[in-house]
């Protein structure tokens, strides 16, 4: 029997084959492919046939079966049929040939199988579920395996999982501890257990299971789990339990149907067709009512010479055959080659993406790629941007550039020297630090001094960086070490700490050796606080050589902040001065910080840590609650700010981007002032901006307030602008778009998206030129992006780099992935990809633009040459008695759109070109007739519609004159039928060609070959059909015999084509003279002046390049801190086992001194006094700001009587060295205004 | 049009964010060809409309058109063409009767005499042709009724045409030859002309019956079946005439082989459909007297003489006879010429409106901003 069954719970017995056999579940084999060589024709016709249009050719086919209405020989319908059915199958064989070959490349690679104790190379699509696969290092792996053991320590292995969720940093995974001790394939073998978990699926993060091994149970979750397209490194190799194989994996659950995306053009494609059909019906029901009338008139009296078919026995039922014949004869006002030849000019513009040069990046060897071929034309429509910050406009790449220690910054090295002393040299660090990185550029000297110097605050702060982290180093020789660090910042930090003599040098499970200055020091890790995204900070605790226990946190200084010590507050005050400062140079910003703890402390906290790690429910929330305990009471150190570098072109791109009128919306997830910042630094925000508006509100009333007011600002300048002018507020708000800039945050994003407040907040951000939202969540910028698409009717295009960029990038009508370091996701969701943002204007203002602009004549021409061709026969209706008889021959009629007409139109197409690449690039604004759909719409449309029936008329009644009357030179009538035709077909064919030239703007060799190829081709086609080679072996079918020969030779047959081409091109030519001539477009204008000069222009002058701001985004993620705790990542190295020392530093020992000593003094504080200027006059006017601080840090430590800014913030480091009672009789209270920074009010307590 | 997002391919990896597996050093370069092709860089004609072609064009039009329009306005007004109505509609009309007795199956032979005057002597060859009117020969129907391989001689088609010729495939169970509609509906007026002399005497005037129709069509496309049998009442003997013929087609012509049959030239002529429901087809020709010195058609006084077989009354027709002298380029056509004239002049005056347009209101200083 056989069941259909939805799987519920999986079972699987490992070395178990017949017992696994029974669940019947899929093999390891995949297939993507779609068919085989058998149901290839089937398959693909059925799907074939599943167009509209195929079908509808497939009934006019039927039609054509019966010969009462066939008014065509079926093959005039079989063989554009048959040509564009088998055009799309040898395309769609050729797709699955390669996905066939692929599949067998995939299927045939080897794999180890541990079958009856032997390992045994078997090909993958052989391995079973339940088998038992040895896995080696740089290996795909098969099938999702249960990891039962793997040579690394601990039983880790490590994956790289970038082909399958585009993350590419490593991760761990490690098996059950039961079953890592199986460790040789002898035991593997014996191993019985069986697994009982969830049914595929398709979640990348999630697994659920139960391992039954010996009675027992154990819990198996994704950290136990290999998933197929994975690749094992770092590992030398793992045994692993097929859990889910083929088509069962998560890889291939994941890769559903994407949404197929079409464009504006598509849908009013669709529409104009469905007109089209509503046309042809009423054309049908015109011609068979006078054919009723015919009929009854004049047909049934003209029986004697032409009796009724059988079945016909009236007027009316003739009629109703008429119908249907003139469907069929007039049916090529909707081509099927229409849809055929869409694709292949799209597929040819994907190709001209691709081979682009200048959207190749030779860094990451990636060319551009047009992913989606169906999309292009609407890269010329697009009228917002929305884009990702990091990654996308700057290139997340991390480069320590200043700080903040101890309410000093050091880093600013321009403002000292001044703006004319360009560039410093970076310090030398190799001099004196043999471990530093030579890579690392610091450019202030003084933060050099002040370690050689011996400052303690500087000692801890880099002691922080160079502890507090979960950086991995790799040192592969003596001195060289390589850091592999989780998110870029990180590395960047430590990094900065090793050249300043603070160097990570190895890490065990529980200890972490560093060079300090030279030295080398242990510290013994007690704990990792990981990092979160709640948390938004990381903390370790360990315990120096001396024995003090310290805890050293590093975070975000909104968080940082609230869990400081009590009397951080001028610390704090001056610190985040430095941070504002920071964040307005579009720095990301860390502060730090560290606590004392008693070894009391410690203990009773590791006794509740231990409590809630081993908590099986809510662990993760019982964990943030314990570090919530321990992070408190904390003594700010400072702060560091690292530069996010901006990727090359990117304000010059954003530049010329909103010169095209495309408003260009960032969405991040940075803090607000980063994203301010990298707002101006990329020209989003100018200073010349009217204003800039800040939503920030909390409350539904608070945003909703907010956003009315700034629309109230616009619109009272936009009256003062235009001197009272009264206008109706919506209108008026459409009217704006000028110099206003809004930002809104995530929090108040929220409620604005909120259905009652949507329109509101669309209208007001519409309004405005830029628009930043801050804080968003990845499903934020979905929202925003539809939000956008559903109200506006605006093509909109999503940028963006990461992960959290593929709900917005699927959303948009474009989507456009950044092939950067953040992993290929973006890239596999997007439409087109490259690798820097700046192609994005090539992409948009010269192939977008160029798409447009040929799909767009194309389409028009398309129309035009449709209806002159069909609508011939409309006319010769009335002359025929409404019978259907067509005007041409049927071999014209089949060949006309196939062979006589479209290789032209597709060259032109493809290849035509209105104004040269750098113009589009040079006047931006060339890009708005593609936003406002200026090229094709409903009104071009019914102008080509009206310009084919002119010429339709012209056609038929111009030879209908002459011919009627004329003779040829020997007397015998031209008015035959077939003269008639052979004429009309002529200029038909002449007079489009003719069109197509003048339409034609970028004539290239190949548009020179197939104009005067297919008119060369139609003679020819012409003269071999009417020969008599043909007639004489198919007398029935080549009856147009010595027509060709007869009517062209006639000079009045010449005569007439000449004036039937004059007279219908005359008056588009006057038409089109006139537009340019009174009303020219700007490409009429750039394309005239390219003419006119004929040389080369140098570019106009670029947009100046401010002070480079970057950004700022916590790009931190959670990971290693658990692992580096638990011991399990851990290859003990020998070399850090050997620099183990037990010195003593002596940073430490001056710094418990020091803490002694501020204990004794902080009690005996005073209220400061005018006299303190004195002191605070001797610290180097960095800013008032911070000079305000010194004061306020001064008046808490006076009686230390300190003398350099350093000294004060020494003393601030030793108050949290008290006891809490203690320090909060020294807390100065210190309010400073940060904008005017001229009232500081000191509030002393106690 | 559906795409699979998953590709087995991707599996392979080594797409530029990954880190190769210890790969070597030389990664093959991407980089795009640098082709023009490629690159969109072909070498391009880009022309422009500008007043400077589109103005000379829409005058060199005028001055080209207009002259040829004159050209053949004269010619065709010098071609001489006589045109006379014998269909007997009219009470007073000599056919009268004619037309009214007439049945397809009537034995007797109806005649008329209808007399006209040539007020213009009808020089060179002189083309006589029939018109018809109303008569739908460009119906889809009557155009398709015929069968091209039995009119080519095909043996087979000839005992068994094609279906197309219903209902006049068969007669009597033989098939008929020639079949179809218009075989059948041949027509079967006989004219003749004569030149009443002043002195009263009746000239016969000679009237040529063969080439009259296309080359091909006589040399080709139709062919008597039998090859060299000359005998044409053997080869048609298992055939039966069309319904409406009063004789079979090998009696067409009995006096010339070349003229019998299929390639009877009336038959070819009336089998070469018409395009439009008025329509003349060549009837006879009136050779040029050898002497060259008196016109072939005097003016003066002539008779048309009809035997009257054909009905067009029934569907309201018209028969016409046609007489026409010809020129290089055919016969009498003053649309053409009338046409040209006036394509040219409107040409030519679009050419003066457009430059005073461009004058006044264009944009001549093109090249010297660019809004931007």
């Amino acid at each position: 029997f056989f069941v259909f069954f939805t799987e519920e719970e999986r079972r699987v017995r490992a070395n178990d084959r017949e017992y696994n056999e029974k669940f019947q579940y899929a093999s390891n084999c995949i297939m993507t492919s779609k068919y085989n060589i058998i149901t290839f024709l089937p398959v693909n016709l059925f799907e074939q046939f599943q167009e509209v249009a195929n079908t509808y050719f497939l009934f006019l086919l039927i039609l054509q079966l019966i010969p009462q209405i066939s008014s065509l020989s079926w093959f005039t319908t079989i063989v554009p049929l048959v040509l564009v059915l088998s055009i799309t199958a040898v395309k769609d064989a050729t797709d699955d040939y390669f996905r066939h070959k692929s599949d067998n490349q995939v299927n045939n690679r080897q794999s180890q199988v541990l079958i009856g104790g032997i390992l045994q190379k078997e090909k993958w699509m052989n391995v079973r579920v339940g088998d038992i696969i040895k896995l080696e290092n740089n290996q795909f792996v098969a099938a999702d395996l249960l990891l039962l053991s793997s040579s690394e320590p601990h039983s880790l292995c490590y994956i790289e999982t970038a082909e399958l969720d585009g993350e590419t940093n490593m991760k761990v995974r490690q098996s059950l501890s039961v079953t890592s001790e199986l460790g040789d394939p002898n035991n593997l073998a014996q191993f019985d257990g069986e697994v009982v978990c969830e049914p595929p699926n398709n979640k990348l993060d999630r697994f659920c299971g139960t391992l039954y091994w010996k009675d027992c149970k154990y819990p198996l979750s994704n950290q136990n789990m290999l998933l197929r397209g994975c690749v094992l490194r770092n590992t030398e190799s793992c045994y692993g339990l097929v859990i889910f194989a083929g088509p069962d994996t998560k890889l291939m659950q994941n890769s559903g149907r994407t949404k197929f995306k079409r464009t504006s053009i598509d849908r009013l494609m669709n529409t104009l067709v469905l007109w089209i059909f509503g046309f042809l019906v009423c054309m049908g029901v015109i011609l068979a009512i006078g054919n009723a009338v015919w009929e009854k008139e004049v047909g049934a009296l003209f029986q004697s010479f032409l009796p009724w078919d059988p079945p016909v026995d009236n007027f009316l039922f003739s009629a109703f055959l008429s119908f249907w014949s003139y469907v069929i004869i007039l049916n090529t006002v909707v081509p099927i080659s229409l849809y055929v030849s869409v694709e292949v000019i799209r597929l040819g513009h994907s190709y001209f993406i691709n081979w682009d040069r200048r959207m190749f990046c030779s860094r990451s060897n990636t060319a551009a790629e047009a992913r989606t071929t169906t999309l292009n034309e609407e890269l010329g429509q697009v009228e917002y941007i929305f884009s990702d910050k990091t990654g996308t406009l700057t290139q997340n790449i991390m480069t320590f550039n200043k700080c903040s220690i101890n309410g000093r910054a050091y880093g600013e090295v321009m403002d000292i020297l001044g703006a004319q002393q360009k560039r410093v040299q970076p310090l030398d660090f190799t001099a004196w630090n043999p471990l530093a990185d030579r890579d690392f550029c610091f450019y202030d000297q003084s933060l050099l001094e002040a370690v050689m110097v011996g400052e303690p605050a500087v000692h801890e702060f880099l002691r922080v960086l160079s502890l507090c982290h979960t950086v991995m180093s790799e040192e592969k020789r003596e001195g060289v070490l390589v850091y592999k660090a989780q998110s870029p910042d990180e590395g960047a930090l430590v990094t900065a700490a090793r050249n300043f003599g603070f160097v990570f040098r190895s890490r065990t499970p529980g200890t972490v050796t560093t060079h300090e200055l030279g030295k080398a020091v242990t510290y013994t890790l007690l704990a990792i606080l990981d990092f979160n995204n709640i948390r938004k900070r990381m903390s370790v605790i360990v315990r120096n050589p001396e024995g003090r226990i310290r805890l050293y946190c590093k975070g975000a200084d909104t968080v940082l902040f609230e869990r400081l010590h009590s009397c951080n507050h001028e610390l704090m005050n001056i610190t985040s001065d430095h941070l504002n400062e920071y964040a307005g140079d579009g720095l990301r910003t860390l502060a730090l910080a560290y606590r004392d703890l008693s070894e009391e402390q410690w203990e009773a906290w590791a006794e509740r840590f231990r409590g809630a790690d081993k908590a099986t429910d809510c662990r993760d929330d019982r964990l943030a609650a314990v570090y919530e305990e321990i992070e408190q009471d904390m003594m700010l150190l400072g702060a560091t700010a690292v530069e996010d570098k901006l990727q090359d072109g990117v304000p010059e791109t954003i530049a010329i981007l909103s010169l095209a009128n495309i408003k260009i919306w960032v969405l991040t997830g940075d803090k607000q002032e980063t994203a301010v910042n990298i707002g101006y630094s990329c020209k989003m925000l100018t200073d010349d901006m009217t204003e800039i508006f800040i939503v920030n509100g909390h409350t539904v009333q608070s945003v909703r307030e907010e956003l009315r007011k700034s629309r109230e600002r616009m619109l009272e300048s936009a009256r003062t602008r235009d001197g009272g002018k009264e206008a109706p507020p919506s209108s008026l708000l459409e009217s704006i778009s000028g110099e206003f800039a809004l930002i809104i945050s995530g929090h108040s994003l929220a409620h604005a998206l909120e259905a009652d407040m949507e329109r509101e907040f669309l209208e007001t951000a519409c309004a405005c030129r830029a628009v930043i939202c801050c804080r968003v969540t990845p499903l934020q910028k979905a929202l925003v992006v539809e939000l956008v698409k559903r109200h506006k009717k605006a093509v909109t295009l999503a940028i963006g780099d990461g992960a959290n960029d593929v709900s917005m990038i699927k959303t948009a009508h474009i989507g456009v992935g950044i092939s950067g370091q953040e992993g290929i996701q973006a890239v596999l969701a997007s439409d087109y990809s490259f690798s820097q943002f700046r192609f994005l204007q090539r992409l948009l203002l010269v192939h977008g633009r160029w798409s447009y602009l040929r799909m767009c004549r194309f389409l028009c021409y398309f129309f035009y040459k449709n209806f002159a061709f069909t609508m011939v026969h409309f006319w010769f209706g009335f002359f025929c008695g409404f019978s259907a008889q067509t005007v041409y021959d049927q071999y014209f009629i089949t060949l006309y759109n196939i062979v006589y007409t479209s290789l032209p139109v597709l060259a032109m197409g493809i290849f035509d070109q209105d104004v040269p690449e750098q113009r589009s690039l040079e006047y931006p604004k060339l890009y708005e007739p593609g936003q406002l759909n200026l090229l094709f719409n409903k009104r071009e449309f019914f102008i080509c519609i009206a310009q084919g029936i002119y010429t339709s008329v012209v056609l038929f009644f111009i030879p209908y004159g002459v011919l009627s009357h004329a003779t040829q030179s020997n007397g015998v009538p031209l008015a035959d039928y077939q003269t008639f035709a052979v004429t009309t077909a002529t200029a038909l064919v002449i007079v489009v060609s003719v069109q197509i030239a003048l339409d034609t703007g970028y004539w290239t060799a190949i548009n020179h070959f197939f104009i005067w190829g297919s008119l060369g081709t139609y003679f020819t086609i012409l003269f071999a059909m009417h020969s008599s080679i043909l007639f004489n072996i198919f007398p029935k079918q080549f009856h147009f015999l010595g027509s060709a020969h007869n009517t062209l030779g006639q000079p009045v047959v010449w005569l007439t084509i000449a004036l039937a081409t004059v007279i219908s091109i005359a008056p588009v030519l006057a038409f089109r003279f006139l537009k340019l001539d009174l009303k020219p477009q700007l490409s009429d204008t750039v394309r005239n002046t390219q003419l006119v000069l004929q040389k080369k222009r140098k570019p106009g002058g670029r947009v100046g390049r401010g002070s480079r701001r970057s950004g700022y985004a916590f790009a931190h993620q959670e990971g290693f801190g658990e692992l580096i705790t638990s011991g399990k990542n851990m290859r003990l190295s020998s070399m850090a086992l050997a620099t183990f020392a037990s010195r003593h530093s002596s940073s430490w020992i001056d710094t418990l001194r020091r803490k002694k000593h501020a204990n004794s003094t902080g009690a005996q504080n005073t209220p400061p006094t005018g006299e303190d200027s004195a002191a605070s006059s001797q610290t180097p006017p960095l800013s008032t700001s911070s000079s305000a601080a010194g004061k306020a840090g001064q008046a808490c430590n006076e009686p230390v009587l300190t003398h350099s800014p350093d000294d004060i913030a020494l003393s601030v480091i030793r108050c949290p060295e008290r006891e809490v009672g203690e320090c909060s009789t020294g807390t100065v209270q210190v309010n400073i205004h940060l904008k005017t920074s001229s009232s500081t009010n000191c509030i002393l307590w106690g | 049009m559906m795409a699979s997002s998953y590709n087995a391919k991707d599996e392979d990896g080594h797409h530029p964010g990954s880190v190769g597996s210890g790969g070597p050093g030389a990664v093959k370069s991407k980089k795009p060809d640098n082709t023009a092709f490629k690159q969109q860089r072909l070498p391009a004609w880009q022309p422009i409309l500008t007043a400077g072609t589109v103005l000379p064009a829409f005058f060199m039009i005028g001055l080209i058109f207009i002259p040829i329009g004159i050209g053949l306005l004269v010619t065709s007004n010098n071609i001489k063409e006589f045109e006379i109505d014998y269909t007997g509609v009219d009470m007073f009309s000599p056919c009268f009767n004619c037309s009214q007795s007439y049945s397809w199956n009537s034995t007797s032979a109806c005649t008329c005499s209808v007399p006209f005057t040539l007020d213009q002597p009808f020089e060179s060859n002189v083309f006589m042709y029939y018109g018809l009117s109303n008569f739908y020969q460009n119906h889809r129907r009557y155009v398709k009724s015929r069968d091209d391989s039995q009119l080519n001689g095909d043996k087979s088609s000839l005992l068994n045409p094609s279906k197309e010729c219903e209902p006049y495939r068969t007669s009597d169970k033989k098939s008929i030859a020639p079949c179809g509609a218009i075989a059948n509906s041949l027509f079967n007026d006989t004219l003749e002309l004569f030149y009443i002399h002043p002195n009263g005497s009746r000239i016969a005037i000679h009237l040529v019956k063969t080439g009259i129709a296309w080359w091909t069509d006589k040399h080709v496309k139709f062919r008597n079946p039998g090859e060299n049998n000359n005998n044409l009442s053997i080869v048609f003997q298992d055939t039966s005439k069309p319904v409406n013929w009063r004789k079979p087609v090998y009696e067409l012509d009995p006096s010339d082989p070349d003229n019998n049959g299929f390639i009877n030239e009336d038959f070819i002529v009336w089998m070469r459909t018409a395009a439009l429901p008025t329509f003349r087809k060549l009837y006879r020709i009136i050779q040029k007297k050898k002497d060259n010195m008196t016109p072939t058609l005097p003016p003066g006084n002539y008779s048309l003489e009809v035997i009257y077989n054909y009905p067009v009354r029934s569907f309201d027709g018209r028969k016409r006879m046609i007489l026409s002298t010809i020129s290089w380029m055919g016969g009498k056509n003053p649309f053409l010429g009338i046409a040209y004239i006036t394509v040219g002049s409107v040409c030519f005056f679009l050419g003066v409106v457009l430059l005073i347009i461009h004058h006044k209101y264009g944009n001549r200083n093109n090249n010297a901003d660019i809004p931007n």
